[in-house]
């Protein structure tokens, strides 16, 4: 919404007050201002001309020499070498002295011997640029602007162009719908500034002949269309609207076509009721039928495209065809034409849900339409159509037949809003008197009624958005002021407040992760359904597809995510892509699991993926760089289960899609799979640009699940613990967590830890053979270890290790 | 004998001077104070001494071999000296030269933003709840005050699934499961942060899927001046102490009435500059007191409870206050972007 400052003036004194703290207290009130736009220009020294002579500069050939009457007593001489200067025409003078936008200063001057005393302007010169330009006729764009109309000479020329007004760009909520036109903006300023209205009061002289001869309207479906009213205007004159009507379209957007098409634009900006004009004569009956459209029926809207309608649009025909989509768009047939001499007026009201399906499906938003979809002013409607009239009488010659002819009703269930005085203070957090509030109702010019603490408010029509009590309480503060609203916090009974275990522990999880050295990324949820298919952990059905968008907007974002690497992998691309090579990322979020069922919610399980590449141990000068391996995210995955589980997580060599089949594992927690851990097969590396890439994906569901935070506390020994070492040679398939598992079962009561400390294969090595090598730890709590006691456990676990894996021990 | 013991002296003295390692020194206490040594062979000399010059001998001999032996050690002091000085030069190296890099990982800044406003919350008392991004229409939208057919929510603004289910195109949902598990008593304080989604083209400004942060606090006798106040602290708190807040009308269909909270422009200070489009103030985020209808709908008596809520997003808040020109850089995981706010 644009609002003219110059035509904001007609109905309410605002002298004095700058256009920039008018925006402010509009902005802090109610309504949002989002931009001050002008004034152009405004210099007392540009004037309205009037050329008395032109003829050819003596000595030259391209320009004029004028003698141009601005409103002194002797003529003005002025060199013109605009090709369009004629006698006769009124134009605008910048005089000595004036300044014009770009900074050009007028002087008197001698150009090729004449003396010229000012300068005949262009719109362009004016500072009119190409946005506002769209609103002038073409013929008054090239060369000098000459007015179409007699204008007073010597009379400033910004204002009568509308130059010098200042135009202030509302960004309005929907609710404040009564702001969509001048004169509620009206009763806002009033209200915020305490000042009296001036609103028009329309009449208009009646004929003798009445419309009613001319037209009957019946109404199909009062719930679409509560009320209609059409007026026959005749003798109507197409021509071009006067000046002042077109500057205030211009000032508000709205581009002057003619006098009767502009004033029911002028009526709708300043009532905010949009009115349409038929031509009467191509309207083709007696008859103004409004229904709802029939299942695929077609019309031609105005602008020239065949529309297909439903039975939830409403239509305004002559009891056969259709004329208008109502509220949104009148018809090609029965447009105003310059040979147009008898009209249709329509003022009505149609529902808002039926204007906006309309419009939004047919792409169709008017000025009409974001007025009829906010709903209208009901008590306006009528008083519109008579503001119109007396336009079209005055402006057009028109000659107005009786009373508008009606069907339907413009009354409205009255509101009433009643509440107590303490009801408002305890809402806001104020202690507002009787005084203050009544003061504060009479701004806003809303009727009420106030016995002691008690007060009855009964908003008129134009404020439909004030409904309940705490729509008043929104009335009060706004005019109160919020600035003056007390800064409090709450006193209640207070609360512990705090972090859920799970959400702790998701925390610990982070700063936890960060340690390692990875970064935290965040990738989109939506991602491609291609995409959606991979790397999707073992534990997850895979048979389902992933939950998809019924309408995406592109095929990127279609299908949510089953797990984060796919995103995760095109982060590193990204990163490769612009030469950073050593990467590590995690996304902790969740994934998204398909359930069975219509309107079922997927299931939403939290998940960490990580992704690593390039080195990872870095000496910068001394030529020390060790890429990235299995081990290193293993150790961070060890390490993260370490701190929050007390149960093992074992690593299962295992196959899976989209993974090097030698370097892969699952990872199982008390026989579950909860993830896996693997490095990416190199052919999709190859793919992604990447080197050696390592990726994890865990489900923090199941770790959460059996996180176990009391400590199992174990009092220090003081008896001394025996280290021993001992080295297999086995074949090369034997895994050392299958060893590991022999020794320590051999090794009991006394065998409390086991470490490899040395894996070897290759030389002095027989074929398919590899030697690991384990440091064993024996500890008695209650006494020292003997020597054969120790013996005795080393000796068994050799022998159990022999006869399993016909291993021999190595040196 | 006596002349015997002073040249001894002598001899070796000049030798511990020319001895300069710690080996040379050793040969020199062998020569002369071993098994074999010159004042070993003099003691053992003395027995054809008479018995007048013997203890007058043996004296001079011990004096010797005292002066001796102290002056080895001293010089076997200053060689370890001297020994340590050479290896320390030996060991210095160049400090300027570039540490061993450990590994710095960190957290995103947009999930550091909303750690950072979760914890001035939780120390408030607020609880943090958290809901499903996938939602039911009804969790979204009617239990929010927007029924079906509301014009703000349009089809076209969000991610369906179903005709049912979408993408939460706010964490708003929340509020309301959090309310309707409540079943009617407060207190309720909770700030819920989140993902969510609307079907908005991504570009500088615009991105389909976003964060949000909100605040409720549902209880008797809370009022438009406790949002004030709390607003007032959180604005401080994010964009420093010198920070106004200012609050003014507008509208949210979940909340009456609303407000929106601007603050002082840092750059100019309030006086008006490109960054707040020449108003002095920036809008930061949008609040107001709980709409009656969210109240009854979640089951509290709304004669009773009157509550609060605001919502931010905390992408704004960390481009306004790191000046961050495109929205997109938050989710496409540039390292070189992630790594400037670990320091933060
Ligand atoms: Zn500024």
């Amino acid at each position: 919404m644009l609002v003219s400052i110059n035509w904001l003036k007609e109905y309410v004194d605002i002298e004095g007050i700058s256009t920039g703290e008018l925006a402010e207290a509009i902005t802090k009130t109610g309504v949002e201002v989002d931009g001050i736009h002008g004034p152009i220009l405004n210099d007392e020294k540009i004037v309205v001309g009037y050329v008395e002579a032109c003829e050819q500069h003596p000595n030259a050939d391209k320009l004029n020499l004028c003698q141009v009457n601005v409103g002194e007593e002797e003529l003005a001489q002025i060199v013109c070498g605009a090709p369009n200067v004629a006698q006769g025409q009124y134009v605008v003078v910048a005089r000595p002295g004036a300044r014009l936008p770009g900074g050009l200063k007028i002087k008197k001057a001698k150009l090729r011997g004449e003396a010229s005393e000012g300068m005949i302007c262009s719109l362009q010169e004016l500072g009119v640029d190409e946005k506002d330009e769209k609103f002038v006729p073409d013929h008054q764009k090239d060369g000098i602007f000459v007015f179409d109309e007699e204008v007073q000479i010597g009379e400033p020329a910004c204002p009568l162009l509308n130059l010098d007004d200042q135009v202030l760009e509302l960004d309005l909520t929907p609710n404040r719908a009564d702001c969509l036109n001048m004169i509620g903006m009206a009763y806002e300023v009033a209200a915020i500034y305490n000042k009296e209205l001036q609103l028009p009061s329309p009449t208009v002289t009646k004929a003798d002949e009445s419309s009613n001869d001319y037209i009957a309207v019946r109404i199909e479906n009062k719930e679409m269309n509560p009320y209609y009213g059409a007026w026959i205007i005749k003798d109507l004159e197409v021509k071009p609207s006067p000046l002042w009507l077109r500057n205030r379209l211009i000032s508000a957007g709205i581009r002057p076509i003619n006098n009767l098409v502009d004033i029911t634009n002028y009526v709708l900006l300043e009532y905010g009721q949009p009115l349409h004009a038929f031509d009467y004569d191509r309207f083709g009956s007696k008859e103004v039928v409004t229904r709802p459209a029939h299942e695929g029926e077609t019309m031609t809207t105005l602008d020239g495209k065949e529309r297909t309608l439903q039975p939830e649009h409403l239509l305004i025909t002559n009891g056969e065809k259709p004329h208008a989509l109502a509220g949104v768009m009148g018809g090609q047939d029965s447009e105003v034409q310059d040979d147009t001499t008898t009209i249709l007026l329509e003022a009505a009201y149609f529902d808002p849900k039926t204007v906006r399906k309309a419009s939004s499906q047919h792409n169709l938003r008017s000025e009409a339409s974001a007025r009829f979809e906010k709903g209208v002013d009901l008590a306006r409607v009528k008083e519109a159509a008579i503001r119109a009239a007396e336009l079209y009488e005055e402006l057009a010659g028109g000659t107005i037949l009786g009373e508008m002819v009606e069907a339907g009703s413009t009354e409205r269930e009255p509101v009433q809003i009643t509440f107590e005085r303490h009801e408002i203070n305890e809402r806001i957090g104020t202690e507002l008197s009787i005084d203050q509030m009544n003061d504060i109702l009479e701004r806003l010019r809303l009727p009420y009624e106030q016995q002691g603490e008690q007060y009855t408010v009964t908003p008129p029509s134009r404020r439909n958005d004030l409904r309940i009590l705490e729509d008043m309480v929104e009335e009060f503060a706004r005019l109160y002021g919020y600035d003056h609203i007390p800064y409090t916090l709450p006193t209640g009974q207070s609360n512990k407040g705090g972090l859920t275990k799970r959400q702790r522990l998701t925390r610990e999880v982070h700063a936890y992760l960060q340690k390692t050295g990875l970064n935290e990324a965040l990738t989109y949820s939506l991602t491609t359904e291609e995409k959606s298919k991979h790397f999707v952990s073992p534990e997850i059905q895979t048979d389902q597809e992933a939950v998809k968008l019924l309408m995406p907007m592109t095929d990127l974002h279609s299908h949510l995510r089953l797990s984060a690497i796919p995103e995760l992998l095109s982060s590193l691309q990204y990163n490769v892509a612009r030469n950073q090579y050593n990467l590590g990322f995690y996304e902790l979020g969740p994934v998204y699991l398909p359930n069975e069922g219509e309107d079922v919610l997927p299931k939403e399980e939290l998940r960490v993926a990580a992704a690593i590449t390039g080195i990872w141990e870095n000496h910068p000068w001394q030529g020390e760089k060790k890429p990235v391996d299995f081990f290193v995210l293993k150790g961070i995955l060890e390490g993260l289960f370490e701190n929050f589980l007390k149960d093992d997580v074992v690593f299962e060599k295992a196959s899976l899609d989209g993974l090097h089949p030698g370097r892969t594992a699952i990872l199982k927690l008390n026989g579950e799979t909860i993830g896996y851990i693997g490095q990416l097969h190199p052919s999709i590396q190859k793919d992604h640009d990447l080197d050696e890439t390592y990726i994890f994906d865990l489900n923090l569901e199941m770790v959460f699940a059996h996180v176990d935070e009391t400590p199992d506390y174990e009092p220090i020994t003081k008896y001394p613990a025996v280290s021993q070492d001992l080295a297999f040679v086995v074949d090369s398939d034997v895994q050392a967590k299958e060893l590991e598992q022999t020794i320590y079962q051999s090794g009991q009561p006394y065998l409390k830890t086991i470490r490899v400390f040395d894996v070897y294969q290759g030389e002095h090595m027989e074929e398919g053979k590899k030697s690991i090598a384990f440091n064993l730890t024996f500890q008695n709590n209650e006494r020292t270890l003997k020597d054969d006691e120790v013996e005795e456990l080393r000796e068994r676990i050799i022998q159990e290790v022999k006869a399993t894996y016909k291993a021999e021990l190595r040196g | 004998m006596k002349e015997r013991l002073q040249s001894i002296k002598q001899e070796a003295i000049t030798e511990i001077e020319a001895a300069d390692t710690q080996k040379s020194l050793q040969d020199v206490r062998v020569q002369f104070l071993g098994k074999k040594g010159k004042i070993t062979e003099v003691l053992k000399g003395m027995g054809k001494l008479s018995k007048e010059e013997r203890p007058v001998i043996g004296q001079l001999a011990n004096e010797v071999r005292d002066e001796i032996t102290a002056s080895i050690e001293e010089k076997a002091d200053l060689l370890e000296k001297q020994a340590i000085e050479e290896q320390l030069k030996e060991e210095t190296i160049d400090v300027t030269l570039p540490g061993r890099p450990t590994h710095t990982g960190g957290p995103h800044i947009l999930m550091k933003t909303i750690r950072d406003i979760e914890d001035l919350f939780i120390g408030m008392g607020y609880e943090v709840a958290e809901g499903p991004e996938v939602e039911t229409d009804y969790y979204n939208f009617e239990a929010l005050n927007l029924p079906k057919g509301h014009p703000a929510r349009d089809m076209q603004d969000s991610f369906y699934i179903t005709e049912e289910l979408l993408m939460r195109t706010h964490t708003s949902p929340v509020q309301a499961r959090t309310l309707n598990a409540h079943e009617g008593r407060g207190p309720v304080k909770i700030i819920c942060p989140g993902k969510v989604y609307r079907r908005d083209t991504d570009d500088a400004t615009h991105s389909h899927q976003f964060t949000q942060i909100e605040g409720l606090y549902v209880d008797e006798h809370i009022t438009m001046s406790d949002l004030k106040g709390t607003l007032n602290v959180l604005a401080k708190h994010l964009f420093g102490e010198d920070r106004e807040i200012r609050l003014r009308p507008s509208f949210f269909p979940f909340t009456e009435p609303s407000v929106e909270m601007d603050i002082s422009c840092k750059v100019c200070n309030g006086d008006g500059c490109s960054v707040c489009k020449h108003t002095g103030w920036i809008e930061i985020l949008g609040a107001g007191l709980v709409h009656p209808n969210v109240l009854e709908m979640a089951g509290f008596d709304s004669k009773k409870y009157t509550g609060f809520a605001f919502g931010m997003g905390p992408e704004r808040i960390a481009m306004l206050k790191y000046g961050i020109e495109d929205i997109r850089h938050f989710y496409t995981n540039d390292v070189r972007f992630l790594k400037q706010f670990h320091q933060v």
